[in-house]
């Protein structure tokens, strides 16, 4: 080649790396400063440099609340996707190829499909004149609807729903590598379905599961349209609470706060669940 | 290959419901007569489905996705092909660096991106304007690019370039004529991915569209928060269709499960 260099790769990544650059991280670093800036009601976003704005949302017991719910509603997603992701996975990897592609489109098409959409179901779902709130008062196992829209536990519903193909795609990638000759030796030994499942499944399955749950996790507590739709204003999320102080309230300051708080909380959950994962299974990933 | 056991069947055959439930109500509601969502509609009607020709804000919303999903996937194609090759081929220093960069935006939740992109695109008085959107939409699809097309460098037999080069071809020759056919089937599947991740997109966008440059997810979005009438679920009908439609295409052009699970791409 006639530009065999070694600035031949920086070369090819430079029209991408200065895309990055400008739109990427000179908007990140803009935000990080405006989080130090004040606000007032009338005089606007002023350019002053405070940490005033940390210690509004550090020392309010309101913001707290909406932290430990986003946290909360994230890791009741991850591991309601781990329960059924894993055992989901499993069947997938024995099911006749038939089936597994019929099975497959069932779990990556809704991916394809856009949240607001998927959420509008679950809307019309859980809502007090429901769906299932119908059809539980028709079969008679209640007599006043429960109430599913505006809570925590709707949000989770949907956001499972929203979140399980990815933790079936990582479980199942980390199937297709194990040797099944195992679970035939392990049969052939004597061991009944669930032994197999727990002892020889399961572990080889863990890499999967774990970095299934990393995805999950961080997505879930960053999500937006789900508990915007099916919380409202009732049920508030970090990722709610920054749409209306942009949108609504126009405390772009404290917005920026709130926003660079799930980042980095975001982060610090996904390094310190990388370097857990990294000591506790560091033979799995060779 | 083992068969699954009835437990087995019976738990695939609950997810699937569970998976489908709320893609089914939304097109069952689409065909109710009335004025409110009922599931199961009380008859067949195409009523909502005329409303939306009589609702021009919802079909610009969706030529404005339309466009927007294919200028920015074809943009950010431009910008991950090369960064995909050079990041495919050997080691290089700050090469890892590079690559996580490129993959960053999946990492920054999502809600944050949507004002970082908000304070610079005001910061330049660009807020709304078509090419900001695309320019913020090319940045947040460029991961899925860019890992579709790495997965098909990687696997590229470059004996063939090598050929070429012998032979006397320019860079852009080799480049046009021998690489980028080979990867074609990556770029494709990218461009797609991309295509619709754009098309979908919400959170991000939210923050940064004007009026003028509302996208369908948008308006469906504040549709939704602010009233709920059949509209919304034949719109969403429609969207699932043109969806399913694109799934049957992308599955016979490249295969589905290549597309999403990306061969060992992840």
């Amino acid at each position: 080649m006639t530009l065999q260099s070694k600035s031949r790769p920086w070369i090819l990544s430079a029209p991408a790396l200065l895309l990055f650059l400008v739109l990427l991280l000179v908007p990140l670093a803009m935000t990080f400063i405006l989080s130090f800036h004040s606000f007032s009601f009338y005089g606007g976003i002023a350019p002053t440099f405070s940490l005033e704005n940390y210690v509004e949302v550090l020392s309010d017991g309101y913001f707290y609340e909406i932290f430990g719910r986003t946290f909360a509603i994230a890791l009741a997603t991850t591991l309601i996707c781990a329960a059924i992701g894993l055992p989901q996975a499993y069947f997938l990897s024995r099911m006749h190829p038939f089936w597994r592609s019929v099975m497959l489109l069932v779990v990556l098409g809704p991916l394809l499909i856009s949240v607001v959409v998927r959420t509008l179901g679950w809307a019309i779902l859980l809502g007090n004149k429901g769906v299932i709130n119908d059809a539980l008062r028709d079969l008679g196992l209640i007599t006043s609807p429960i109430r599913m829209m505006y809570t925590s536990g709707g949000i989770v519903l949907a956001l499972v729903h929203v979140m399980v193909p990815f933790m079936i795609l990582a479980i199942w990638a980390a199937l297709q590598r194990t040797d099944p000759a195992t679970e035939s030796a392990a049969e052939s030994l004597g061991a009944r379905p669930w032994t197999i499942f727990r002892r020889i499944v399961l572990p080889q399955a863990m890499p999967g599961i774990l970095s299934g749950s990393l995805i999950v996790f961080s997505l879930s507590a960053s999500a937006f349209a789900t508990p915007a739709i099916l919380g409202g204003r009732r049920v508030k999320v970090v990722s709610t609470t920054v749409y209306d102080e942009f949108l609504n309230t126009l405390n772009w300051p404290l917005g920026a706060t709130i926003a660079i708080l799930l980042l980095v909380s975001v982060l610090a959950i996904m390094v310190g669940w990388n370097r857990l994962v990294e000591r506790r299974f560091a033979g799995v990933f060779e | 290959m083992r068969h699954n056991g009835l437990f087995a069947k019976a738990f695939s055959v609950l997810f699937a419901t569970f998976m489908l439930a709320p893609l089914v109500v939304v097109i069952g509601v689409s065909f109710t007569p009335e004025g409110f969502l009922e599931f199961p509609p009380s008859g067949l009607s195409l009523r909502w489905f005329r409303a939306i020709l009589d609702n021009p804000d919802f079909i610009e919303a969706a030529w404005i996705s339309l466009q927007l999903g294919v200028a920015s996937a074809t943009v950010s194609s431009i910008f991950a092909v090369p960064a995909a090759l050079a990041i495919g081929r050997g080691r290089f220093p700050g090469r890892d660096v590079l690559q996580a960069f490129f993959l960053s935006p999946l990492t920054v939740p999502t809600v944050v991106l949507g004002i970082a992109f908000l304070r610079f695109l005001s910061f330049l008085n660009a807020n709304g304007t078509f090419v900001g959107l695309m320019l913020c939409h090319a940045i947040i699809i460029m991961p899925f690019i860019l890992r579709l097309v790495l997965a098909s460098v990687t696997g590229l037999d470059r004996s063939q370039e090598q050929a070429a080069v012998s032979l006397g071809a320019s860079d852009w020759t080799v480049f046009r004529r021998v690489t980028l056919p080979a990867i074609m089937p990556g770029v494709i599947g990218g461009w797609v991915l991309a295509f619709i991740t754009s098309f979908d997109e919400l959170t991000v966008t939210v923050f940064i569209v004007s009026p003028t440059t509302t996208t369908l997810p948008v308006r469906l979005f504040s549709h939704i928060t602010q009233t709920t009438d059949p509209l919304v679920a034949s719109i969403s009908t429609v969207a699932i269709l043109f969806t399913v439609g694109l799934m049957f295409l992308v599955d016979r052009i490249y295969g589905l499960d290549r597309l999403l699970i990306g061969e060992g791409a992840r």
